[in-house]
Order: C-alpha cells, then sequence, then structure tokens
C-alpha cells in the first residue's frame, strides 16, 4: 500500500511542447484517484510518468517516502492494467490468474495463496478449474482483473482500461473495478476522458486541461462547487448551462437581477447574502451557470414569473423518469473551453433543462421554464473563476 | 454503408458480394476459411478470393480507424506489418467496424512453429525474429503494447524467422520511446509470450525440451544486447578508430542501416565518443533491390548477394577479368535465379517463397556437392530438389493458425 505524491511536476517534451505544468497531488493510501480531462489535457502523461514511462522534466514525485523520478517503472512496485484482456483457452482459470507469478519465480504455496485469495475476491473460487469458454463474460473479465491482483502491487494505475468494451460490458466492469478497488483498498490512479466514469467511480476526481490542474475534489463536490468555468462545463452530463449576463442589484442590496439576452431571471436577497462577493459585479458582466435539473416546466413548479425565462423548444428527449427539454433563448452562449465541446457560435444559445416527467411540453412550444435561482452558479467573466463567497 | 478501401497494385474481392450487414461471427459465406484462430479480443475471420486470402475483424470504429491508421503509418516507414486494406463502416447501428488486412503468404503462425515436425530449428530463430522486430519498432517510437504469439506472423527467411505484426489496436506512436515505454513493452511481450507457451503446453503439444521461462528470459536477454548494440555510445581512442568501422560493419550484417555517426571528442584526451543513428532495417533487402530489383526478406537478400559475389568471383576467374557488380548481378538474376525458379513445378510452387525456395536450393546444392564430391549447378540442384525435397514439404503459402 502508498501514497503517492506529485510535486510541482512538469513535462516539456524535446520539442518544447509543456504537456504538463506544476501538478500538484496527494493521493493518499488507498485511494482511487481519477485523472480526467478533455484530449490533450495530460492525463495520461500525468499516468505515466507516475508508471516511470515518461520521464518528469522537474518536480518530485514519490510513491510512499521513495523519491522515484529515476527509478526503473519495474521497480516502482507499481501495475498498469491494460486493455489486454486476452485468456489462455487451454489453461484453467487457476493458472490464467497465476502465470505471470510462476515467470516471476513466485514459491508455489505464495502462488497458490495469492491465486485463491484472488479467486475469493473476485468470486471466482468455484470457477478456478474450469476453462475460459466455460466462463460468462463478465467472470472471464475477472479473471483478467485478477493477473493484476495476484502481483500485489502498492498501486494500480489504470490508462482507459474499459474504453474497447462494448457500452453495456463498461458499465458492468466499471461497477466492478470501483467496488473490487475498494475491497482490495490498493492506491489507484486511473484515467479516463469518460466524466460519467470519473463521477461514478473516484473517491476524488482530478480534472485536467491543457497540462493544469483545475480542480480536485469529491465528485459530489466538483459537481456543486466547480472552481472555474471549464469545470462547471465539464462536470455533469448533460452540462452546466452557461451564460454571460449582467447583474443589477435592488437598492439596498435585497436582491437582484440578471440578464439572459432580452430577458431577466430574478436573483433572490439570500444568493447576495450568501454570496457577498457578488456586491462588487453590480451593474457588471459576470458568467453564470444553471444545471439542468436546477430548471423545471414552469407548469409544475411554483416560482413567480421573474424567476422564469422563455424560449421555443428545439428538442424533446423522453427518458422515462425524467424528459431533457431543449430550448433556445437570445443569448450569446458561452464557450468553456472544452476542446471536445461542440459550441454553436451566434446569438442563440441552446439551454437544456432537466424536466418532470409529467411535462406536457412539445417540439416547438413557446415554453416558460422556472429556474431554481439559488442554485445558480456564478464565474468571473476576466478570470473565470467561481464566485462562491 | 462505407467501405474506406486502399488503392492497391494487387486486385482484392468484391466486399460487396459479403454478407455485411451481420455480425462477422454469424457469417456463412462460401469464401470463408473456417479455421479457429490464437487468442484475441475481437471476431476475426478469413475470406478466399481468387484475389487471395483476406483476414477481416470486427471491432469498433474508434479502434478500427486507428488501427488502420497506424497499420498504414507503420507500412509506410517499411516496417513489418501486415497489409492493410480498408475499413467498412456505417454497416447498421448495431454493428462495429471491419478491418481487412490480407493475409501475408507464407507466413507461419506460431503453434506451425512448435507442433509440425520437420521445422524444430526454425524455433530457435523465434526469439530473435522477435527481439529484432521489437528493437525496428522501439527505434521508430512505435510503443506495440500487446506483444503475443497471436500478434505475430512468422517468415523463413534463409533458414532463420523473420516476424510480422498482425495486431496493433494497442500501438502508439511517439517521436522517440523513452527507456520506460521501452522496458514496459517488453514487459508485456515476455508475459504475453510466456502466457502462450504455456497455453500450449496445456493443449499438450509443446515439445518437452521448450521451458517457457528460459525462452522469455532469452528474450530479454536478446533484445537487449539487441538494442545496446544499435544505440549505445561507445569510446574508443583515437589510435583505434577502425572500431567505429566494425561497429557499422556489425550493423549492417544485423540488417541496420546507419544514416550518420554522431562523434565527440573530449577536450582534454583522445577518446572519441561515438553514437550511431540507426535509421531501417533491410540493409541487404535494399542492396539486393538496387542491384536485381528483387525484393527479399533480409537474410535471404544476404544469402543471394553472397551467391551474386561468388558468382562474380567465378566469372572474373572464367573471363580473366572483373565484371562491374551490377553486371554480375544482372547475369545471376538471368543464368542461376530465374532458372532455378523456374525449374520448381507450379503445382509445388505454393510451398515455398520464391526467396526461400532459392535458398533452399542452395542448401541442397551443398548437400549434393558434398555427397558427390563434385560441382552441381544450381539449376540442376533445383531440379533435384524439386524431385527429391520439395514434394513432402507443406503447402505454405496461405496457412492459417488452427488450434
Amino acid at each position: 500500500m502508498a501514497t503517492i505524491t506529485l510535486e510541482k511536476i512538469n513535462k516539456v517534451y524535446p520539442n518544447g511542447f509543456h504537456a504538463i505544468h506544476d501538478l500538484d497531488l496527494d493521493i493518499a493510501d488507498t485511494e482511487f484517484l481519477v485523472l480526467v480531462g478533455p484530449s490533450g489535457c495530460g492525463k495520461s502523461t500525468a499516468l505515466r510518468m507516475v508508471a516511470g514511462l515518461e520521464e518528469i522534466t522537474n518536480g518530485e514525485m514519490r510513491i510512499g517516502d521513495r523519491i522515484v523520478n529515476e527509478v526503473e517503472p519495474k521497480d516502482r512496485d507499481i501495475a498498469m492494467v491494460f486493455q489486454n484482456y486476452a485468456l489462455y483457452p487451454h489453461m484453467s482459470v487457476y493458472d490464467n490468474i497465476g502465470f505471470a507469478l510462476k515467470l516471476a519465480k513466485t514459491p508455489k504455496d505464495e502462488t497458490d495463496r495469492r491465486i485463491r485469495e484472488a479467486a475469493r475476491i473476485l468470486e471466482l473460487d468455484e470457477q478456478l478449474d474450469r476453462k475460459p469458454a466455460q466462463l460468462s463474460g463478465g467472470q472471464r473479465q475477472r479473471v483478467a482483473m485478477g493477473r493484476a491482483i495476484v502481483r500485489q502491487p502498492a498501486a494500480f494505475l489504470m490508462d482507459e482500461p474499459l474504453s474497447n468494451l462494448d457500452a453495456k460490458l463498461r458499465v458492468q466492469m466499471r461497477a466492478e473495478i470501483a467496488s473490487l478497488q475498494r475491497e482490495l483498498g490498493v492506491t489507484t490512479v486511473y484515467v479516463t476522458h469518460d466524466q460519467v466514469e470519473a463521477m461514478t467511480m473516484g473517491d476524488r476526481v482530478a480534472v485536467l486541461k491543457d497540462g493544469f490542474l483545475q480542480q480536485v475534489d469529491t465528485p459530489q463536490n466538483l459537481y456543486d462547487r466547480p472552481q472555474n468555468v471549464f469545470v462547471a462545463a465539464f462536470i455533469g452530463s448533460p452540462s452546466m448551462n452557461l451564460f454571460e449576463g449582467t447583474l443589477t442589484l435592488d437598492s439596498g442590496g435585497q436582491g437582484g437581477s440578471l440578464t439572459l439576452g432580452s430577458q431577466a431571471i430574478s436573483i433572490p436577497s439570500e444568493v447576495l447574502a450568501a454570496r457577498p462577493a457578488l456586491a462588487a459585479y453590480d451593474g457588471k458582466s459576470l458568467i453564470y451557470g444553471i444545471r439542468p435539473e436546477d430548471m423545471e416546466d414552469a407548469s409544475l413548479d411554483t416560482r413567480p414569473d421573474d424567476q422564469c425565462i422563455h424560449g421555443e423548444v428545439s428538442l424533446v428527449e423522453a427518458l422515462g423518469a425524467e424528459i431533457l427539454v431543449h430550448f433556445g433563448v437570445d443569448a450569446a452562449p458561452v464557450d468553456s473551453g472544452d476542446p471536445d465541446a461542440v459550441v454553436e457560435l451566434g446569438d442563440t444559445a441552446v439551454v437544456v433543462g432537466r424536466f418532470n416527467p409529467r411535462s406536457r411540453i412539445r417540439l416547438r412550444d413557446s415554453a416558460k421554464v422556472a429556474v431554481h435561482a439559488e442554485r445558480l452558479s456564478f464565474f468571473d467573466s476576466s478570470t473565470r473563476l467561481a464566485i462562491w463567497d | 454503408m462505407r467501405l474506406q478501401l486502399v488503392t492497391t497494385h494487387d486486385p482484392q474481392p468484391d466486399y460487396l458480394d459479403l454478407p455485411l450487414l451481420q455480425p462477422l461471427a454469424e457469417w456463412t459465406h462460401s469464401g470463408l476459411v473456417e479455421f479457429p484462430i490464437g487468442v484475441h479480443r475481437h471476431v476475426v475471420r478469413f475470406v478466399e478470393s481468387e484475389h487471395g486470402l483476406f483476414a477481416l475483424k470486427e471491432l469498433p470504429g474508434r479502434l478500427a480507424d486507428r488501427e488502420f491508421a497506424l497499420l498504414r503509418h507503420l507500412a509506410e516507414e517499411n516496417l513489418p506489418v501486415v497489409e492493410v486494406l480498408g475499413v467498412i463502416s456505417e454497416r447498421d447501428s448495431d454493428l462495429d467496424d471491419i478491418l481487412i488486412t490480407r493475409h501475408l503468404e507464407f507466413s507461419l503462425p506460431f503453434r506451425f512453429l512448435f507442433t509440425r515436425s520437420g521445422i524444430s530449428s526454425l524455433r530457435e530463430s523465434l526469439v530473435d525474429s522477435i527481439a529484432v522486430l521489437l528493437a525496428q519498432l522501439h527505434l521508430a517510437g512505435f510503443f506495440w503494447g500487446d506483444c503475443s504469439l497471436s500478434n505475430t506472423l512468422f517468415r523463413r527467411d534463409a533458414g532463420a524467422l523473420a516476424a510480422w505484426v498482425v495486431d496493433t489496436e494497442t500501438g502508439e506512436l511517439h517521436d522517440q520511446l523513452t527507456p520506460g515505454q521501452r522496458e514496459l513493452d517488453l514487459d508485456i511481450a515476455q508475459m504475453n509470450i510466456f502466457g502462450g507457451l504455456l497455453d500450449l503446453e496445456a493443449s499438450g503439444r509443446l515439445p518437452p525440451d521448450i521451458d517457457p521461462v528460459e525462452v522469455v528470459e532469452s528474450l530479454t536477454r536478446r533484445y537487449g544486447q539487441l538494442w545496446e548494440e544499435l544505440t549505445a555510445e561507445q569510446s574508443v581512442e583515437v589510435a583505434q578508430r577502425h572500431l567505429i568501422d566494425a561497429r557499422l560493419a556489425r550493423l549492417n550484417e544485423l540488417g541496420f542501416d546507419t544514416a550518420e555517426v554522431s562523434i565527440t571528442t573530449g577536450g582534454s584526451g583522445p577518446q572519441i565518443q561515438f553514437r550511431p543513428a540507426v535509421v531501417e532495417v533491410g540493409h541487404h533487402v535494399r542492396e539486393l533491390e538496387r542491384l536485381t530489383g528483387l525484393r527479399m526478406l533480409e537474410n535471404q537478400a544476404r544469402r543471394m548477394l553472397n551467391d551474386i559475389r561468388s558468382y562474380g568471383a567465378w566469372l572474373a576467374k572464367r573471363d580473366g577479368r572483373d565484371q562491374p557488380e551490377a553486371v554480375v548481378a544482372y547475369r545471376w538474376l538471368n543464368d542461376i535465379f530465374e532458372p532455378a525458379i523456374e525449374t520448381i513445378p507450379q503445382e509445388l510452387s505454393d510451398r515455398r517463397s520464391p526467396g526461400e525456395l532459392f535458398h533452399e536450393i542452395l542448401l541442397h546444392r551443398d548437400a549434393l556437392q558434398s555427397k558427390l564430391q563434385a560441382d552441381v549447378s544450381v539449376q540442376a540442384a533445383s531440379a533435384d530438389y524439386a524431385l527429391e525435397s520439395l514434394p513432402s514439404s507443406m503447402r505454405e503459402r496461405s496457412l492459417i493458425e488452427g488450434d
């Protein structure tokens, strides 16, 4: 078991490309930390530096108490878990799990103990004498995971290990890996581009963009209190709706309003009381965000008219337990900085609301939508940092 | 449906005749060649047509596009990879894409090397061929990530083996690999090859004299020696500059060409530090092609170049004067190589590739000369070889790994 510490880690390639900038991360013993971000954010590079596959330009990397900057990958006591799930058809489950220990010349009784322990954890005790062809798809995946477990490394490193699997198996394996990691209690660093995977698996999630750490926090805190526009938009599906508008405070500062194109949203006094820093933005432009679930079909909500907005419905996605309603408003969309996101330019922003399935809103309706203004997120327009205080 | 096909000199089958709207595993097309294959993550099936044998692999579109691009890039770099021919996509919303590659003619799947009689001598060069392949790929900045016996095909190369990359799903291209990346790639190769051999053992088909642990340990040793020879900086005394030439000659002998040599001299001492910049394997292949237009494998080419030199020496002795190298090569091609190959009956042409045929004809000639204690012409040796030896050989043009 081990902690992993990255202190002011930088990676600059020979061609001058600065892939990682002053990355600081403290990964606790037994923690499951997910590195997530869009293409080119540096998440795989960071993982590979932990593994020893990329040289560290400067900064200090520690596994446990040991500085490992110059330590060979094989001497770091870590296991890279790969996408390779090939099983050997003529070998039993027992041998498929344990054959690597034979190559490492591990004593037979120790090998046997580790294989049986891994099989117990993976609930494969009854299958040890079987051949891969006699197993279900999920059991085969677990056999492959057993190979990594029996090595008993201080940490697992996983670089998009589920990306080759079909959607159904990916969801199943996501749960299996997370549950297994918790049972084993082995420090794990996991890379993915999929924020849903990150949020559902990690104890904490580190969000990277352009080689800079944006925020590292628990999944819920990332969602509830994003530190900047990028994290606000990247975490959550559908994304947070982002707008740029002008904040106007009432005389006396008891309330205020925000512009949304030609419309306005009333801001309750408790929002301003909770965030006194907003007072400095009176009469100024700022970026604000509304999560899809913080909106509702106004016909099913009791909010006053001044906390409602209007827009023409362009798409309705009925998902059973909820409906996603896409509607346009006459406000310019805000680019969150996610290179993988599709941002439509123009003067019309498409807003996505997650409504109660009892809503009767239809395509091309002029919808009246209630906004839970107390749940708004605010960001400085120039620094793009959150305004929480 | 969308077919993205590479334009090639050799024709391809008409893919539209195939049941492309069905999952590959469920195809019952008459052109399918039914062989269970080795350890693979995706469905792979073979289709035979009048134009040859083709491998079809079903995999998610993103992976198919990636592998298509990687295989093309590696081929452009003259690295030994199977020839990729195209991707079939947008088949149906539930169906993955299909990556098409041409089956590598005269290739030997690893199981044949361990289970067929008469080719045990080739096993010894299996590790060497994988070590050379990995070194070639690593020099080109390619991290394979899944080197295994199932992902490699082998071709006879003048009594040894040459290895080909079949599967690049997990591959990554970098400007240059770090020591850590190379070490991990080798570690993965060791583990996969060890697993492959144990699986063969579990099926009762691994010859008892083969120790899987020894095989993979020798891979590490061999790769390490080769990498050192290819890349290590060497320090020599100024008076021992000939050691630089010797190193370059050894690299050529191994089949590698060097583009430049970096030499630095110390400010105070008589030492020279030098490091070769190895660019490409295929030193003898290119030399033979330049002289004759023949495109052979490395060892075959080396063997033929030696034969061309012997022939030149014989011509010079007979005519009393040296001939230019190009003239000798031209005459060797017309007087020796082509008649020897043409002597082989058409019905036996699927036993060996032309390069390997010629190598075996020369071996046969050596054996005949030794037995008869007299000179034997290559053409006569070829005729005897076609009569006495070749008919009992395997048809190796289109071998597919059977379980």
